[in-house]
């Protein structure tokens, strides 16, 4: 029999003669709780990850004092953050400027509700038949935190960074949108779960049947546009140091700041882990031979593998200019994404699964 | 005493969500303000699909009204300065009673509605949801094909439109 938090959950509830009807909230509550602490430790791990690859990049050794090798860096970075003071602008837009990081962050810790770390339910919190929809649009709720936190900072730099980081947002969802649709026509389902069973098989014994194999363009589509939604170079104009001090969140200190920073890190891990979904196959292995190693492990490799090329070019980009930023969405990726549309539509007409 | 069930509760909730919201916006002064309760506003309409059983509807009503038509609303606000900076009183004292024909009108669309179907409920929230992607997708590209059509091409004559008036105008000599 396989273990499942419903059936411990049931199983306790029944030896201390708690009502039935209690164990499906409390499931979701414990379940909330246990995604909460996977995206604090992600991330606390990605800016480690982060830190140390940038290093390496550079030819620099990286953190290396705080613990061996430096693996308790950030957890000192995090817990300095929460003893810092929470300094409120005079002149700020009071309670605009407290909820703009619960907007930021909420939406980003939503979207783990429908992201399947492995085969079978009791490996996604909710398998939703709309789930690549639910994303683009939960997705698009971020926006109003940062322009938010950029008007009631009541700062000219926080205003201009949060103007571009709107204007960026907007551009590269589309993108990012409709590069999502062509697994979805392949596929013929938006569950995620769907999708990923969508791209079992081998072909010619050797190549997985991913959706990579004639999404290739769809791909980089995704990637371009991810990399501008979780604004990371060449891409964050909106937080560009050396001409806005630090964008949007300028004014930010102590505990709302570390939740920009979590929303921000824990959104690397979720286009990453979406790219896996749609393009390489989620939890499948690659070849069915290797399906000794557990689907979970096959899921985080392919999302820590993607993490890892988006920090590469991360370090070794240089930022691009406003305007080339905006034209490069709107005049090659929107139409580059359609044209792909297209092409999926006669992949999935002249060969059909 | 009747008992309410948990759905009629959501509704309730909900429903204080949207008034209450859409009240602040039309009367807050401070017009950024305005626009936070809008977009909550449009979230608790997509709470009502919800608990409609229709996800599909829900999740577009996220995605355009607050992901694009907030977030709209919000960047031209941020570029006329002058009505960011002051609060402004939003009702204008001689146009009180323009709003009620508005609303007898929604009100006897609904009322009809409501009559024409005996007072039954309209959709089935007892049951378990069912997708309904597959079938608004039919629905659109059958039964409504021609509105659905219609409706693109009133999109595509909009975009059209507003390209061409944002659009430098070349052949005039600069001045």
């Amino acid at each position: 029999m396989q273990i499942t938090l419903t059936g411990i959950i049931r199983l306790v509830f029944e030896r201390l003669h708690i009502p039935a009807n209690w164990v499906a909230p409390t499931v979701m509550l414990v379940a909330s709780v246990i995604v909460l602490f996977f995206i604090l430790f992600v991330v606390l791990y990605l800016i480690y990850g982060l830190r140390k690859i940038m290093g390496w990049i550079q030819a620099r050794i990286g953190p290396n004092r705080v613990g061996p090798y430096g693996l308790a860096q950030t957890i000192a970075d995090a817990l300095k953050l929460l003893a810092k003071e929470d300094i409120m602008p005079a002149m700020a837009d009071k309670w605009p400027f407290i909820i703009a990081p619960i907007i930021v962050f909420v939406p980003a810790y939503m979207v783990y509700l429908v992201i399947p770390f492995g085969k079978g339910g009791s490996w996604v919190a909710q398998d939703l038949s709309i789930g690549v929809l639910y994303i683009s649009a939960i997705l698009s709720i971020p926006i109003i935190g940062i322009i938010t936190a950029g008007w009631a900072s009541n700062n000219k730099w926080s205003l201009l960074g949060s103007f571009r980081a709107a204007a960026q947002l907007v551009s590269y969802e589309v993108p990012l949108a409709l590069a999502m649709i062509p697994p979805v026509m392949l596929a013929g389902s938006m569950s995620l779960q769907g999708i990923v069973h969508a791209q079992q098989g081998v072909w010619f014994g050797i190549f997985p049947k991913w959706f990579l194999a004639t999404q290739i363009l769809g791909f980089a589509i995704y990637m371009m546009a991810a990399l501008a939604e979780s604004n990371l170079i060449p891409f964050d104009i909106m937080e560009a140091e050396s001409e806005l001090v630090a964008g949007f969140n300028t004014e930010y200190s102590g505990m709302k700041f570390a939740l920009f920073f979590l929303a921000e890190f824990a959104g690397m891990f979720t286009v990453s882990a979406i790219a896996a979904t749609l393009f390489l196959g989620g939890w499948l292995p690659i070849h069915p031979a290797l399906s000794f190693i557990p689907p979970v492990f096959w899921f985080l490799g392919k999302t820590l593998v993607l993490i890892f090329v988006l920090m590469w070019i991360r370090s070794t980009l240089p930022r691009v200019r406003v305007d080339q930023l905006m034209s490069f969405g709107w005049k090659v990726l929107i139409p580059l994404a359609l044209l792909n549309i297209v092409w999926t539509g006669a992949v999935v007409l002249f060969f059909p699964r | 005493m009747p008992t309410i069930t948990l759905q009629q509760f959501m509704f309730g909730a909900i429903a204080l969500v949207i008034l209450g919201s859409a009240i602040l916006v039309a009367t807050l002064r401070n017009i950024f303000h305005c626009l936070l309760f809008l977009a909550l506003s449009f979230l608790g309409v997509a709470g009502v699909y919800l608990l409609l059983s229709a996800d599909f509807l829900a999740a577009v009503q996220v995605l355009v009204y607050i992901g694009a038509i907030t977030v709209l609303m919000m960047f031209a606000l941020m570029m006329t300065h002058r009505v960011m900076t002051t609060d402004i009183s939003q009702s204008l004292t001689q146009w009180w009673l323009a709003p009620l024909p508005i609303a007898l009108g929604i009100f006897a669309v609904l009322f009809r509605v409501y009559v024409r179907h005996g007072g039954q409920a309209l959709v089935d929230t007892k049951h378990h949801a069912v997708p309904t992607t597959g079938i608004i997708g039919q629905a659109l590209l059958t039964r409504y094909m021609l509105p659905f059509e219609l409706a693109s091409i009133l999109l595509l004559v909009a975009m059209v439109g507003a390209i061409i008036l944002a659009k430098e105008d070349k052949s005039d000599d600069p001045a």
